[in-house]
């Protein structure tokens, strides 16, 4: 095991390196010089240099990436070209947005997933089956971005009942936080819950087939504490794994559905400095989405390992 | 680590053969095989309604121009935000465009990108996964690595930073999305080709003499086209996804050339006055990358049933 984890450890060590050398190419392909860019009309000399030195743009390639990977270590990712503001007190500033709307997504997923999952694979070839599958292919087909637009018409628009977008901190205020948050989450979960449904319905499925599920039956055990105690528990271990990447997809993946509902998270911001040319806060976004992305993998890894101790590495 | 099979699917037609294992030399009747698959797809009434969907899709892009009702920018002020009726079948946009005939014209836009964006990831992967299957050792290790780090961005996010760099455009987009897609099909490929590579018919052509390129060209890549073909359609269904999202971000095709994305995103801000704009371009996203995922579904069941369904693939790959 500790091998395992040594192993995984430096691979996602390498991985990082590799991404690291990416996010800081960014800069270095844009045709043209990226601060001229980014200023547009409002260049003039004295901003143009000091953004360039401040940017590290001035020193050899080599020279440029140590400093850049050196900074980025100690938390500093530079400053945007736009706003002078530091690009970590910028990301700070997103975070709680996203990981509320994260975090909601993937309890709106669990609480579509496990019940319908659980229940299409117990009554497999049935109506509800049948309905569960028609969901999943149908939630994962369905564009994001269209179902916010639907959903904003249908609970705003026509019948008033919630905000149509924005974002109210929690600490201002609970309900305004929760009626903002709703429709969001509803979004953004459906299509990761039908993801889910899938896994659920087919791990539960293996488990009703294995050995221990046929020993419970054989001793005379209640089909509901058969479910409950025995399959449930063996067949939600892999689900684990594939709720931990939806996460890390939730976490960085959801710029459309910010965009739809004006939402302030990190996609939003990834996405505005995309077009107001803003590269550093871009390198820096990009940065910390592959960052999140590989810690959740690797917990998601380690955890499995942990979870079901007759996996051997 | 735990394998998913994917049990028995309501509606789909139970299938007990598999042609195309790994391993299998290749058939000498390859066209009655294919014939064959596409008579069990046929029987197969999901995957039938996908191939009538995607047909009419097709159609729709190439005889778009010549059979939509208007031009798709055949701007008519006084005709503006009409409601569906038998002159607008779809209504008209703010410009008194309309939407029917732009929704017609997307599907050009849709298809296009689609085709070429996994075009470009289907032949880089494949590449990739085939050389790096085939030989092994350092190059697979390099191969792969590099793969490990592009697949370490979020799809979207990674095809925004490249659009960053690249500039907004159809063109761009395509490229952006098909570097999005390429370790997919390096990893599906270089799994397949592990387990083809030691094969006794490889061995034997080997043993008579032929090179490294005619041994992967004309017998290990033959025999893992089966999960390569699975995984292109649902990667159409991702890549029409994809480019849809990046234009409603303003990010893919540009105004005024009509794209389903550009549409919903246009059609957004009348959605009170006339959600017709915004709601048929949605339908044809839909529908097409519905269809895709159901076609993706049937072909693994029928060409190579141990491999994970498009959900599931798109549940790991997130």
């Amino acid at each position: 095991m500790a091998g395992y984890l040594a192993r995984r450890g430096l691979q996602a060590v390498g991985v990082l390196l590799g991404v690291s050398v990416l996010v800081f190419a960014i800069i270095h392909l844009v045709p043209g010089d990226p601060v001229r860019l980014a200023l547009g009309t409002r260049f003039d000399q004295e901003t143009y240099e000091a953004l360039r030195q401040r940017a590290g743009l001035d020193q050899p390639l080599v020279l440029q990436y140590f400093d850049w990977i050196g900074r980025a270590l100690t938390g500093d990712l530079g400053v945007s070209f736009r706003s002078g503001r530091t690009v970590m007190s910028m990301i700070v500033e997103r975070l709680p947005a996203t990981l509320s709307l994260a975090a909601a997504a993937i309890v709106v997923a669990l609480l579509i997933a496990l019940p319908l999952g659980t229940l299409s694979a117990v009554r497999q070839g049935s109506k509800l089956d049948y309905a569960a599958t028609t969901f999943s292919q149908a939630g994962i087909s369905i564009p994001d971005f269209w179902m916010g637009i639907l959903l904003i018409l249908f609970f705003s628009l026509q019948l008033d009942l919630l905000p149509p977008s924005g974002y109210v901190s929690v600490l201002e205020s609970p309900w305004g936080w929760f009626t903002h948050l709703l429709m969001p989450a509803v979004t953004v979960g459906v299509v990761s819950g039908s993801i889910l449904t899938r896994f659920v319905r087919s791990s539960v499925l293996e488990s009703l087939g294995e050995d221990f599920t046929r020993t419970a039956r054989s001793k005379g055990l209640r089909e509901r504490r058969v479910i409950r105690r025995h399959v449930l528990r063996n067949a939600l271990v892999p689900v684990v794994t594939v709720t931990g990447l939806q996460l890390a997809y939730l976490l960085s993946g959801v710029v459309v559905v910010e965009a739809v509902f004006a939402w302030p998270g990190l996609g939003r911001l990834a996405l505005d400095a995309v077009l107001a040319r803003d590269y550093p806060v871009l390198q820096g976004a990009v940065l910390l989405f592959a960052l999140f992305f590989l810690l959740v993998n690797l917990t998601v890894d380690v955890l499995y390992a942990f979870l079901d101790p007759r996996i051997r590495y | 680590m735990t394998t998913h099979t994917d049990a028995e699917q309501p509606g789909r037609e139970p299938v007990d053969e598999s042609p195309g294992e790994a391993g299998t030399p290749p058939a000498p009747a390859a066209t009655s095989r294919w014939r064959e698959t596409l008579g069990i797809l046929v029987r197969n009434r999901l995957a039938l309604f996908a191939l009538v969907v995607l047909g009419v899709l097709l159609l729709a892009g190439l005889t778009g121009p010549y059979v939509a009702p208007y031009g798709f920018n055949e701007v008519v002020v006084e005709d503006r935000l009409e409601a569906p009726s038998s002159a607008h079948l779809f209504g008209t946009d703010n410009l008194g465009r309309d939407v029917f005939s732009r929704v017609l014209l997307g599907a050009r836009v849709s298809i296009l990108v689609g085709v070429v964006a996994v075009g470009i990831s289907l032949t880089v992967g494949t590449l990739f996964g085939l050389v790096a299957g085939f030989y092994g050792g350092k190059i697979d290790d390099g191969i792969m690595r590099l793969m490990d780090v592009l697949f370490a961005f979020p799809a979207l996010l990674m095809a925004i930073a490249v659009l960053a760099i690249l500039g907004p455009g159809t063109v761009n987009a395509m490229v952006a999305i098909g570097i999005v897609y390429t370790p997919i099909f390096a990893r599906v490929t270089r799994g397949s080709v592990l387990s083809v590579r030691e094969a006794d018919f490889v061995r034997a052509a080997r043993s008579i003499g032929a090179g490294d390129v005619r041994l992967a060209g004309l017998h290990v890549l033959p025999n893992v086209l089966a999960p390569i073909i699975v995984q292109t359609s649902v990667s159409l269904a991702f890549a029409i996804l994809s480019e849809a999202a990046l234009s409603f971000l303003g990010l893919g095709t540009q105004p005024p050339n009509p794209s389903w994305g550009r549409m919903l995103s246009e059609g957004r801000a009348f959605i009170q006055q006339a959600w017709w704009i915004a709601v048929f371009p949605g339908l044809a996203i839909f529908f097409t990358v519905l269809s895709f995922n159901v076609l993706g579904d049937a072909l693994r069941d029928v060409l190579d049933p141990r491999q994970k369904s498009a959900i599931e693939s798109r549940g790991m790959s997130a």
